[in-house]
Order: structure tokens, then sequence, then C-alpha cells
């Protein structure tokens, strides 16, 4: 098999709810119901020990794990719960009981101060414990894949739901299995993949890989498992989807839940003419918008591209906002807790986040690529990786990265860049060793950021400070 | 590259001179480290064209293989090679002391402590530059596998008795030599990379010659001059006035010296083949012995500068202070070289060729263990390092400007106390981030509270020590920092938990392609192709 089919084979013929042509216009809802119910399918009646789901950004991958733990629940199974952060498992065991209030629920978690959410404590059906014998014969017991890898048992779970199984490394799953018959893992394939700090090219080709991702692993040693794709994005609107897909996607294409004009976003304060305004009203209209500013190379914290983000994002709060969506007849206002900013480095973001306080702005939540995943807001002002680089190193050229900073919003994403960004990317094609028996990914960072960038091309504004 | 080094090779460039890139030795430097210079053959992955080795810097052992391709003077070479080394390596296997490890008792599952034997001291072993490194391993791996004689009287090509042997430590040191902070065996450029910053990019810093030029260049010159005369000045005849550190050597020195004087030796050694008598045969023994003195003259005469200069390096490295923590990491190593000991003693069979799916996410894990140790551990020995910890906004040292008294709610308070630190550094907190500083060696950690715009003098970090304050309801004396104190604290922990315990081998999971099936038989070498064969 060549490396192309293997990124590409496997995924392109899934069965259920493929979107493969546009001519397949049907309701997303039902086309996301289709895919979920063959999910749950094999999940509750199939013959194989694990089922894998993709799911492009926003998909409900949280609402189909919550639901497959209920079933799972339901049908007198024993099942665990494995996410990769401990906000991830706080979030899950609230959604949880919020669905269903009599389900007993163990959370697992780890025995430092602060080791969960403590608006657990107010649920009585919640039971937390730093010890997995405490929880013994509860269900469902929820924890980080770090704590489960300190459980030790007898008697392995009858099934386990891993969350995030894309952001899990494989030496991570490794520790876990055994502590489980089945599992259904989800995830997405298109975010940031886990990394190592040190060098690993010493097993790079080998199936157990330890810092390649989980899945990997586990289609690399089962590859008759079967694989589901969720076909829906319901957070990506209409402007968004298409381009987040063909980018990031190309070969397991999504489409977005919402039509055009199903989501407005729309200013009381018009417009003063600055680059800062011009750029939010093109968002605004487009759902897309890119602040060019001079070509210069500049530090990581390039104290203009900072400084712009600062000014975007008090505009964006100044004038007065307001989201129409389909969720609600009545447009929300838009507050700072439905903006975000993403950078690449957490010098950047550090930066950005004091050019905020600067200018009175608190509540908007600054982060890097890697903290954002899973996140979701209405509008995003993301700070380009590539902004004023001289170089375009493989961390700044990675898929994930972009696709994690791309694909935020609901309503719209303005990015803030230095010119010159597409001949940075032609002086510097990618140029990491290629490793025998790794499957190479499909689109490269390369390719993506281009993709993105002719797009964003479209919705320019360039601006001199 | 962060900000500090990047500061640091701007001023080495602008005044023509390395600048120090630490204040302290971050490395363990044996009192009696054994050098290796080898040279590889070009266009033979793996044939060694010779190499100088030794513990005396005025005494190097030269060996050659005059015909690199000729399998049984490889092999002459490797048994010469294992002459000396395993009984260097064997000097210090030795030489044992008692120590305590904790261990699982196979019966109970309990944690026991045991007494074991810690080699006293470990061999170490050191090369010119990083490709260095991967021809330890490439030779490692080349030798142990194959069969001797003792082993295997049907082998085609038995190896000599203690060859294997030597493979199988080579192997061990590579794969050591990829945990980050170990000093069992290490490249010169790395040393001298870690401890001083040149004008020039960190692939140029890759040329022995180059980096010393910078670090010490010669009277008169600076470092950018001397960098460049050592990469590129010829002599007359073309060849390089500062050969390669290797093992790779100059194409005008393989074409226009080197192929020749082989081709010369291939033809003595054809002629006296073809020796009709005694007589003729001892004439031509002589041409022989005399091309082969030819090609050893050239190998030295590559092998010898670098040699120097590796121990120039030595010298420049012991003009620095050992860190305090670098004697904790090299015991380390003496516990990896006691294993590899103990598992030759027992006779387990050599490293296999792949690590299974366990192995390989040990070893990961404990090498990201030991790269979050060195990084704490350098900022805490070496203000200098510490210095680019604070300017990357992950460290902060300031004075204590305020402190009051607190305690935590609960049955038994505890004291809980707040201190103000005013500090010019922009370290970056988030909400209630932890932060840690040294108090005798050990960890305390604290908390981050807020800031503090009207501390004394400017902004004040204001932090909530939780831990390291007795038991009492009173903080045990020295414990909490006290208004004037200088004080530092980092963002990143200063040690290492140990991760989870991963399955046995044996009990690979489903995931991971495990069960495995029954134990293969013992790996074979390579097999052997034309390619090997003249």
């Amino acid at each position: 098999m060549t490396t192309a089919e293997a990124a590409a084979g496997p995924r392109a013929d899934l069965a259920p709810g493929a979107v493969a042509a546009p001519e397949a216009v049907a309701d997303p809802g039902a086309q996301a119901a289709r895919a979920t119910e063959a999910i749950l399918r094999d999940t509750l009646h199939g013959a194989e020990r694990g089922v894998v789901v993709d799911s492009p950004p926003g998909a409900g991958k949280s609402t189909l794990v919550v639901r497959a733990a209920l079933e799972l629940a339901e049908a007198g199974r024993p099942l665990m719960v494995v996410a990769q952060t401990n906000a991830q498992v706080d979030d899950l065991v609230l959604r949880l009981a919020e669905k269903n209030p009599e389900l007993p629920l163990g959370r697992l978690h780890s025995s430092d101060t602060d080791a969960y959410d403590k608006a657990l404590d107010g649920l009585p059906q919640v039971r937390t414990s730093a010890k997995a014998a405490d929880l013994a014969g509860l269900p469902v017991v929820l924890s980080t894949a770090a704590k489960w890898a300190h459980v030790k048992t007898d008697e392995p779970w009858r099934h386990a739901i891993v969350d995030e199984a894309y952001q899990m490394r494989s030496d991570a799953l490794l520790a876990v299995a055994g502590l489980f018959e089945r599992a259904l893992f989800v995830g997405d394939p298109g975010q940031l993949d886990p990394f190592s700090i040190v060098g690993g090219e010493q097993w790079a080709g080998l199936s157990y890989d330890p810092s390649a991702s989980a899945v990997t692993t586990l289609l690399a040693h089962n590859p008759g498992l079967p694989q589901h794709r969720l076909p829906v994005s319901w957070r990506l609107p209409a402007s968004a989807a298409p381009l987040v897909s063909d980018a990031f996607y190309p070969y397991t294409p999504f489409r977005s839940g919402t039509g055009d004009g199903d989501r407005r976003l729309a200013f009381a304060v018009p417009s003063d003419g600055s680059g800062p305004d011009r750029v939010i009203d093109e968002a605004a209209a487009s759902g897309w918008g890119l602040l060019e500013l001079p070509r210069r190379h500049t530090p990581r914290t390039d104290p203009e591209a900072v400084r712009a983000v600062a000014a975007v994002v008090r505009r964006l709060l100044d004038r007065d906002g307001a989201a129409l969506s389909e969720r609600s007849d009545r447009p929300a206002p838009l507050t700072a807790g439905r903006v975000a900013v993403g950078t690449a480095h957490r010098d950047q973001a550090a930066a950005v986040r004091a050019a905020l306080a600067k200018l009175g702005v608190s509540g908007v939540t600054v982060d890097t690529a890697n903290r954002l995943q899973g996140r979701e807001y209405d509008v995003t002002v993301v700070l380009h990786p590539l902004s004023g680089r001289p170089d375009a190193t493989a961390f700044h050229l990675e898929t994930g990265r972009l696709c994690v900073l791309a694909s935020r919003h609901r309503h719209a994403c303005i990015v803030v860049c230095r010119a010159g960004v597409g001949e940075l990317l032609d002086d510097y094609p990618s140029t990491e060793p290629v490793q025998l028996g790794t499957a190479v990914k499909f689109p490269d960072g390369w390719e993506a950021n281009h993709a993105v960038l002719a797009h964003l091309a479209r919705h320019r504004v360039s601006w001199r400070p | 590259m962060s900000l500090i080094t990047t500061l640091a090779r701007l001023e080495a460039v602008r005044t023509g001179r390395a600048r120090p890139a630490a204040t302290v030795r971050h490395r363990h430097l044996s009192d009696r480290p054994l050098v290796f210079v080898p040279l590889t053959t070009a266009g033979e992955a793996g044939a060694p064209l010779g190499a100088l080795v030794g513990t005396d810097r005025d005494a190097p052992r030269l060996l050659v293989v005059p015909q690199p391709r000729d399998r049984d003077l490889r092999f002459a070479f490797l048994a010469e090679l294992a002459d000396i080394v395993l009984p260097h390596l064997e000097s210090c296997a030795d030489v044992v002391e008692r120590a305590e490890r904790a261990e699982t008792d196979p019966g109970t599952g309990k944690r026991v402590t045991v007494e074991v034997d810690l080699c006293a001291d470990a061999a170490q072993l050191i090369v010119p530059s990083r490709a260095g490194i991967d021809f330890v391993r490439l030779l490692g791996r080349s030798m142990r596998f194959r069969r001797t004689a003792e082993q295997d009287p049907e082998a085609p090509y038995p190896a000599p008795p203690r060859v294997p042997l030597l493979g199988r430590w080579l192997t061990h040191y590579a794969e050591r030599a990829r945990v980050p902070g170990s000093s069992l065996l290490l490249a010169m450029t790395d040393l001298l990379g870690r401890h001083w910053a040149t004008g020039q990019s960190t692939l140029e810093d890759q040329h022995l010659g180059a980096l010393l030029a910078w670090i010490d260049p010669p009277e008169g010159m600076s470092g950018a001059e001397a960098a460049e005369r050592a990469e590129l000045a010829r002599d007359p005849a073309g060849q390089l006035l500062c050969p390669p550190a290797g093992p790779a050597t100059d194409p005008a020195f393989d074409n226009r010296l080197l192929a020749p004087a082989i081709e010369r030796y291939d033809r003595a050694r054809a002629a006296l083949a073809a020796a009709e008598d005694g007589l003729e045969a001892d004439e031509r023994l002589g041409a022989v012995t005399a091309a082969e003195r030819e090609i050893r003259a050239l190998v030295e005469s590559r092998t010898r500068p670098t040699w120097d200069a590796v121990w120039r390096g030595l010298d420049l490295l012991r003009t620095l202070p050992p860190g305090a923590r670098v004697e904790e990491r090299w015991t380390r190593d003496r516990w990896s070289f006691t294993g590899h000991r103990d598992r030759v003693l027992a006779g387990e069979p050599p490293q296999p060729r792949r690590d299974d799916a366990v192995t390989a996410a040990n070893k990961l894990a404990a090498r990201e263990r030991e790269q979050a140790r060195l990084e704490a551990q350098e900022a805490l020995d070496d203000p200098l390092v510490m210095a680019g910890r604070r300017l990357a906004g992950e460290a902060f040292a300031g004075e204590v400007v305020d402190v009051v008294m607190a305690y935590s709610e609960g049955k038994r308070p505890s004291p809980r106390p707040l201190v103000t630190v005013r500090t010019d550094d922009r370290p970056h907190l988030g909400e209630r981030a932890k932060v840690y500083r040294s108090l005798d060696g050990r960890p305390q950690t604290a908390e981050f509270v807020g800031y503090d715009e009207q501390a004394e003098g400017g902004v004040g970090v204001v932090l909530r020590i939780v831990d390291k304050m007795g038991r009492g309801k009173e903080p045990a004396a020295g414990s909490v920092p006290e208004k004037g104190d200088r004080v530092c604290f980092t963002l990143f922990e200063h040690e290492q938990r140990g991760g989870a315990k991963l399955p046995d081998p044996e009990r690979t999971p489903w995931t991971h392609g495990g069960p495995p099936g029954e134990p293969a038989a013992p790996e074979a070498a390579d097999p052997v192709t034309e390619e090997d064969l003249l």
C-alpha cells in the first residue's frame, strides 16, 4: 500500500453518512442522525473490539460520547471513559449528569489539590475519589488517560470510550488498554498531533511508535475495525465549513449544519474606517477577514501585530455586536466570553493578554492552538503562525495548528498577519525527512496553508498601524 | 533558539569570540575518558577506515584497515578495538559498591528494598562529533549479532571472540547517548556547544575545528576568521589544513591521497599472492608492509588533529566547575552501566534490532522525564541558564518586599503565608499557577495569587506558600522567606514524577499487537550480500 492510499484509502469509502458529492443535499440533521445510528449499532452490537469515529471540528463529538455512554450504561455494561485533560473529563461528567440525573457516575481524579471541577461536588449522583477501588461497581467511571494508567484491576471493564483519541499518544493507550475489553475511539484527525519533547525517530515507522497517535497504532494492528465519520459540522458556519473541509479534510469532506444566512453577525456601532473596523465588517459579512500588516521580519511577539490583534478585539467588543444563529430567534450579544484569540506560541498569547489588559479588555480567552482544541466561540481572532517569520519550520507548518485556529468559530474568524507569507511558503517547502513505514499525512502543512491563504486573500484589509 | 541564546550569539559575532552559555559544567567528565576518533570509508556505510583510540592524550593507539572492504581486515580492526575498549570497560565493571534499589518482589508483588552492586565508576567514551555517536551505534549494530566460532562452528565468517561483546557494549552506549543529560557517550561538539555560544549557526557548530576556533581563537585572529580558516583553508596540495572531525573524510583526501594509496596496497597484495618462491614473497611482503605503512600514516595525519582538538576541548571544559546536580545524573549513568554489565553477565542475548512496544514506550517516557529533569537541574545549577528561563517568562527572581501571615481554613489551620516578590522579570503566570523555589535543595511550592501594583519599587508578585513549613501551626524556622530576601521562583517543577507502570511485554494489549506469540529464536546477523564481499 502506498502512503497516499494508507492515508486516504480506509476512510474514502466510509459507508454511513459519507457526503462525497454536493448532490447529497439531504437534511444535515438526518444525515448526522444516520451516522450516529450506525456508530451506536457497531458500538453496542458489533463483533469487533473497537470502533473508530472521526469527527471534524464541531461535529457533535461530545454529544456522541454522552449518548454512547448513556446507552452503554443502559445496556448494563460497566463503562470507563478516558479523556485527555481534567477539563474534558469534568465537562463530560457535567453533560452526562445533565442528560441523566439518575445515573451514578464516578469521577476518578488525581491526588493534587483542585484535581477536579468543584461543581461536581454539587451533584449527588457523582462520586469523586482518587482511588479506583472506591468507585468500583459504578456504571460509568470517568478519568484522564494519565490517571487511568495508574489503575490496576483484575477484572477489566466491559467497555471503554476513548475521547480525543487522535490527541492521545500511542504509549498512553498502551498503559490503559489492558483495563478494557472493547472500546469506542472518538477524535478529530485534523487537529494537532500528539507530540513528544524528545526525539523518537528511532521508532518512526514501527506500528507501535510510542509518539504516534493512539488511533494510528490501533488501526495498524487492527486494520479491520469499523471506522465511521460524523458528516456535519454544527459549529462551523456555511462560510467556513467548505474551506476547512477542503483545506484540512480533502479526502473526508464534511458540510455545515447551517446554510448561508442562518448565522448573522451585526454591529450597532458603525465602522470608523480604521483597519480593525474594516476587517471586522468584512468578517461579519463573509465569515472571514484578513488584516494584513506591512511585510516585515519580526520577533515572535511582534509588537505591532500583537497591538493589532488587541485593537481588533477591543473594537469587536466596543461596537455592540450581536450574533444571530439557529439556536434562538433573538440575536445574542457578542460578549468577551464569546471571543477568543488564538496564537501559535505561549509567549505570543502572553503578549496579547498584556496588550488586551492595557486596552482594558478582560474575559477574552487568549491561548495557543494546543489549548484551544475542542473549544468554541462566536468570533476568533488569530495571529497567523507564520506572520513575520523569516522561515517556516515544521512546527509552524503543522496542519493541525492552522486547522485548530481556523475552526473554533461559529460566526467569523479574523486573521492578523504580515504580508509575504505566500512567498515565505514558496521559499520553504516542507523538508521533513520521509520515514519509511510512516503514513504521510494529507494534506501537508504547506498545501493547507496555501489553501487558507488563497481564501483569505479575498477578504483582505491592508492596514498600516 | 531561546532569546538568551540568540543574544549570546549576536554578542559573539560582535566581539569575535564565543560567549559563555553556562557558568558551570553541565556534564560529567571522567578523569580517564576513553577518546575514540573513528574514520569511515566513503560510500561504504559501516566500513571503518581507521581510528585513534585511548585514554592517554600523548599515546593514542592507531588502528587502520588498509583495505576497508576486506572483511578479514575489518574483523582484525574490530578485534583490536575490542582489545582496547573492553579492558577499559571491565576495569570499571569490576569495582563495585553496595547500593540499595527498590524492586518489586515477584512473589508478593510488594515494593521491597534490595541491596545490589553498583559500579563505583563507569567508563566514559568521547567522540568528536554527533556523527561519531551514530558511527558508534552503527558499529555496535554491525557487531552484536555476529557469531563467534565458539558460538556457532558453522558460521561462514566467524567473528573474533570478543567482537560481539564489544558490539553489545557500543550499542548500549549509543542507546544511552539518546537519554538527555547522560554522559556515558558524549560528542565533543555537543559538549562545547552546550557551554559556549558561537557567532555561527548550530549546524556550523558541528565542525569541531570551527567551534574551537570561536571558543579559543589563535592569537591575533577573530573567531570568525579562525573558524573560516578551519573550515576552508587548504595547503598547496589541496588538502584541508584542519581535517573534518569525521567519521566522514574530505573528498579531496579520498581522491588524491587515500584512493591511490589503497590501490598501491591492493597491487602489492596481488603481487604477493602471485609470488612464486619464498624469496620473491619476502620481497613483495616488504612492499605490502610499506603500502600499509603509507595508509597508516595517512589515517594518522587525518585523525591526529581531531584527537588533539578533542583533548583541547576537554581542557576547556575542565576550566568550568561541575554543576551541583551533575554527580546525581552521573549516578544514573552508573546504574545504566551496571545494568548492562549484569545483563551481559547473566547471559542475556544481545539487544534486539527493534524495541517491542512496551520497551519503546518505557524508553520514550524515561527520556521525556530525563529531559524535563535536565532542563530544571541546569537552571537550578546555573544562574546564566536560569537567566534564560527568566527571560522566557518561565521563572522570576526578585526581592521579598512583604510577608503577611495567613492560615488555611479547616479544623487544623496550617500556615499559608502571603509573600510579595518585587521583580523586573515578566513571568507568564496563569491564574493560580504553581511556582517553585529551591529550599535547601528541595522544592517548595507556592501559588500565584495576583499582582500588587502598589508594591514598593515596582510590580509585586503575590504568592501563597503552601508546603515545606513543617507540621506545626507556626512555620518552621527558615521555611518562609523574609522581607529583604532575594528569591527565585520557577514555573517549572524541579523534580519529576515517575510515570505509570506499563504492562509486561508478555501482556502487550490487543491495541498494540499483543499478546506476542512464542519467543522467536535469537536474531541472526544481517544476511551477507554481494556488496559485503570483495
